[in-house]
């Protein structure tokens, strides 16, 4: 019964992506404009309203933010071009179906479990953001950077308008939304730059001369506020390297880069890190310090307003729904591996609820940070997984996609893995007190340690029979 | 290139110089505040206007 019940889970799964499953042929694979579009429309999204004051809020001083901001970046494009692109084009398969021929079906339930509630808790923020512009026009008090709980009766009213909305629109289809937002990033971008020009005369700033002291002074002056860790260099270039950890050691952007014919295509990332987490990370922390300087609200719709007006609120609104819509859509998509009976509509329906509540607590929106170390050390594991199977495990004399060839619905090493990892993670921080921003690090090296240990143990007791 | 799509390329990138120039001018003093955020609301009409109908026309293949 027992078995018969796991076969249907796997048979489930397998249907929700049976047009996914082969590798892509080589009459689909893309040139680099189309991968240097994706990542430039990606990563200037609504986030980037959040996280720029934020920085601003750890206290992080000038040059340690420009320094991080370098180094995290090209780090972090590194690890698209140098880990997940070669092994999507050597594959040409998704995250999805490597997974499952690696750890079984039934440990793909659990990973895209894990999966959509952070895609929730993500579409979640971004609905926040979207509504501290929505909520301008009616005059409704914004949450501050300290704020973690609903902070009135009309900010609930306003969360829960958009999230009806964006839902909605995520039931209607994601595709054409999710095109819109790549039509949207270079005027987001471009909204971004023109705010921050236009607020630096009223921080002193009247000839390039002035940025570097300003910057120090008044920008990011090395003051945390109350309540936050002060960021240093390697904050900054952590934060900056793992802001997207699930997508490049993690893995996920397998799904995007099978399509490139080369592996150096992985460099395109390079036009969202410098676009989006540079220019536009740097320009909203300029923003907020003028807020912060006139003691108005600092969060993303007033601070955008205060650059670029209506044009700005347009912005913010335009930046949380383009990113929650298909972050809602990708959630629905996992869930509905455990609800077969359920039809796309109302997984997306109940998946929106859920996004909508999460997204009244602005606690996720100032608290962003945190949160985006987390999601990425949460998936990364499975990541390091499909690094050592694919590359050390032949070189070990061991076999690859273990699941698939023996015909288990679940791999234990890659499940002990998982746990293990983020267990000797939590371990680090707590008695050790190595911060979450840096724990993807030695997480990935261990994961792949534990993995390719449990591995030999495995394949050895199976040839011993 | 056609000459539709040359145009709406044209009105496009207009709509992106109106969005970033007068705050440029804003900064160099020249242009105030509110002519500023009137210039920025006329470009992003301009722009979405026009972008989606040139822009992303084929499918990515993103999943």
């Amino acid at each position: 019964m027992a078995t018969m019940v796991s076969r249907s889970l796997a048979a489930r799964l397998d249907a929700i992506n049976e047009f996914d499953r082969a590798p892509v042929s080589s009459d689909r694979l893309q040139g680099s404009g189309n991968f240097i579009g994706i990542y430039a429309g990606e990563h200037v999204a609504g986030t980037e309203f959040v996280i720029g004051p934020l920085f601003v809020a750890h206290g992080v001083t000038a040059g340690d933010l420009l320094g991080g901001l370098l180094v995290g970046n090209l780090l972090a494009v590194l690890s698209w071009a140098f880990v997940c692109a070669p092994i999507a084009v050597r594959t040409r398969l998704n995250l999805y179906w490597k997974l499952r021929r690696i750890a079984g079906p039934y440990l793909l339930v659990v990973y895209n479990l894990v999966n959509a509630l952070m895609f929730c808790f993500l579409a979640g923020a971004m609905i926040s953001v979207a509504a501290t512009a929505v909520g301008i026009p009616f005059n409704i008090s914004m949450p501050g950077l300290s704020d973690l709980y609903p902070t009135s009766a009309g900010w609930v009213v306003t969360v829960l308008v958009i999230g009806c909305a964006v839902t909605l629109l995520a039931i209607l289809g994601f595709e054409k939304i999710a095109r819109f937002s790549k039509v949207a990033a270079p005027w987001l971008l471009l909204v971004f730059v023109a705010c921050a020009l236009t607020v630096l005369p009223q921080l002193g700033v009247t000839s390039v001369s002035d940025l570097r002291e300003v910057a120090d002074t008044k920008i990011w002056t090395g003051a945390p506020m109350e309540g936050r860790i002060r960021f240093t260099f390697w904050h900054v270039t952590f934060f900056a390297w793992f802001a997207n950890m699930a997508m490049h050691i993690g893995m996920a952007d397998m799904t995007l880069l099978r399509y490139a014919r080369r592996w150096q295509y992985g460099f395109a990332s390079a036009f969202g890190m410098y676009l989006g987490h540079f220019i536009a990370w740097i320009a909203s922390g300029i923003l907020v310090a003028l807020a912060l300087q006139e003691g108005s609200e600092v969060a993303p719709g007033p601070i955008a307003y205060m650059g670029a007006g209506a044009a700005g609120l347009l912005a913010v609104v335009l930046a949380g729904w383009t990113t929650a819509n298909p972050t809602i859509y990708r959630a629905g998509l996992a869930i509905q591996t455990i609800t077969p009976n359920w039809s796309r509509w109302k997984v997306t329906l109940a998946v929106g609820l859920v996004t909508s509540v999460a997204a009244l607590f602005p606690a996720l929106m100032m608290r962003l940070l945190d949160f985006v170390a987390l999601y990425g050390l949460l998936l990364m594991p499975m990541g390091a997984v499909i690094f050592a199977d694919f590359w050390l495990c032949p070189r070990l004399g061991l076999h690859q996609d273990f699941a698939e060839r023996t015909g288990r619905l679940f791999s234990w090493p890659a499940g002990l893995t998982w746990l293990l990892t983020l267990g000797l993670c939590l371990g680090l921080n707590r008695w050790m007190d190595v911060e979450i921003f840096f724990l993807g690090l030695p997480g990935w090296f261990i994961a792949t340690l534990l993995y390719l240990g449990f591995a030999v143990l495995q394949q050895r007791r199976a040839a011993a029979g | 290139m056609t000459m539709r799509r040359a145009i709406l390329q044209g009105l496009s990138f207009s709509g992106l110089l109106m969005t970033v120039v007068p705050s440029a001018l804003v900064f160099a003093g020249v242009l105030d505040w509110g002519t500023h955020v009137t210039f920025m609301l006329m470009g992003a009409a301009l722009y979405f206007a026009t972008a989606p109908a040139w822009i992303n026309k084929e499918a990515t293949g993103r999943a």
